[in-house]
């Protein structure tokens, strides 16, 4: 299942939490060898998660992580601007209706529907937040998964060739897309939209703006 | 809680050029919502506060002298988050925020609360609120068929607050980048998003993120009133001289080209 958790609600759920961050060390530093901060206990935590983020998490029916992603809104600090300006390419997004997603992480082991899962909560955040587009960092082997899930961004920007290639993107919301993400993720609309009012207190009204 | 019409109440939110109107118009609101209080809230960096709303004078001159900014949940909680809040959510253990909320129902607030953070131009911060006294449970059914419209009349409050208080906003206004520069001038000039998306060699998706991200820059309610801005602040030049110019008119094709590398 989905949770949306700030970051200051984070301690409620110490085990989604530790998992995340240890799911983090695994796949930013072991698997991609990014150069990230991992504390003594595993955990891989930056300055951008003092920012009290919004993280989507998908808890595995055991209640432990099975992949999340965080988002901060453009109009503040991201680590596009800080850690990518030349990626944007002239260009300087700031907006608070564009939301930058970073830290998307899937848990080893963790089912093919995760990652349909979480694309499926970013477009939820776009529509009941009149979000226009998010922003995202990502590798080269993203760019296979977003296609297959159905959500390819466009690329701004890119820099490294081959595995070592990142990029910049931009999502924005397209309703057809939803019922392609929902299918992926194997996820009723009734049931994300509940997830979303569970976690967040309010719904995501049903219409959908043109 | 009633169904708003949007788009009425936006057009006469954008005409209003005195604060008196966005008073009466924050009035119609909350008649027309049938609730309670309707209120929009900016604090400053340095604690000063500015707003209108529909909360009686008592209780708005007794939260200042009682320095409750302090003190209120809403204002602390909503200064961490960026998307709206129900106040039943926010932190309340504190004895102080309980004796505020106590305070607060005795004035007329309500006992429900839903507030929108708003994140102007360089950090600006304010708050767009409503609240009411019923159950949780017609409150949670009134904030989510209302949500998406007051997450859009709270970004036009804060608009208009900007534009009718242009001494208190944070400066500088961020600088446009020079993509923001070329979409905004392409528009001036008459072109169409699809046309500009082609001069640029993007996308119009991706056009419309430096559209939005030139208007939140600008402090603009929409792409017309962005051009208009920009020009009327010299940010961008159209017209027979910058056609004329040999420097940097981004109307040229060698100048797209630059500008796309």
């Amino acid at each position: 299942m989905l949770r949306y958790l700030n970051g200051d609600a984070l301690s409620n759920f110490p085990k989604l939490r530790d998992g995340m961050h240890r799911d983090h060390a695994a796949q930013f530093r072991d698997r991609l060898k990014w150069e990230v901060q991992v504390d003594a206990a595993g955990f891989e935590r930056d300055q951008y998660d003092d920012l009290n983020p919004l993280y989507v998490i998908w808890e595995m029916p055991d209640g432990t992580h099975g992949g999340s992603m965080r988002f901060l809104p453009t109009s503040g600090r991201t680590m596009v601007h800080e850690h990518f300006p030349t990626l944007l390419g002239g260009a300087d997004i700031r907006s608070d209706h564009i939301w930058e997603c970073t830290r998307f992480c899937i848990a080893k082991g963790a089912g093919a529907n995760v990652a349909a899962a979480l694309m499926l909560a970013g477009g939820e955040l776009m529509r009941a937040f009149e979000l226009t587009h998010l922003l995202g960092v990502f590798d080269a082997r993203m760019v296979r998964i977003y296609k297959m899930i159905g959500a390819s961004p466009q690329v701004l920007g890119s820099s490294g060739e081959g595995r070592d290639k990142i990029s910049v993107g931009l999502w924005q919301f397209i309703h057809t897309d939803r019922a392609k993400v929902l299918r992926r993720a194997g996820v009723s609309s009734d049931m994300s939209e509940y997830w979303f009012k569970r976690s967040l207190g309010h719904a995501i009204k049903r219409s959908i703006a043109a | 809680m009633k169904a708003l019409k949007l788009d009425p109440f936006l057009s006469k939110l954008q005409e209003a050029d005195a604060l008196e109107k966005i008073q009466d118009l924050i009035q119609e609101l909350r008649e027309t919502l049938a609730i309670d209080h309707v209120v929009y809230h900016w604090v400053s960096a340095d604690g000063e506060q500015y707003g209108y709303g529909t909360y009686d004078p008592i209780w708005v001159q007794h939260y200042i002298d009682q320095d409750y900014l302090r003190v209120d949940p809403v204002v602390l909680g909503c200064s961490q988050q960026f998307h709206p809040v129900d106040w039943k959510r926010l932190d309340w253990s504190h004895r102080a925020a309980r004796a505020f909320r106590k305070d607060a129902i005795d004035h007329g607030v309500g006992n429900q609360g839903y507030s929108i953070p708003i994140r102007g131009p360089n950090g600006q911060f304010a708050l767009f609120s409503i609240s009411h006294s019923t159950d949780d449970e017609s409150w949670a059914r009134c904030t989510a068929e209302n949500q998406r419209d007051l997450i859009l009349i709270a970004h036009f409050l804060n608009q208009k607050a900007l534009e009718l208080e242009k001494d208190r906003a944070p400066e500088p206004i961020r600088a446009l980048s020079p993509r923001e520069i070329d979409t905004l001038t392409f528009l001036a000039m008459g072109y169409s998003r699809g046309q500009v998306a082609d001069m640029l060699e993007i996308s119009e998706h991706t056009l419309r993120a430096y559209i939005e991200s030139a208007r939140f820059k600008l402090g603009a309610l929409n792409t017309t009133h962005a051009v208009a801005h920009a020009l009327a602040e010299g940010l961008i030049v159209v017209g027979g001289a910058s056609r004329a110019a040999h420097g940097n008119w981004p109307g040229r094709r060698s100048e797209k080209n630059a500008a796309a590398n």
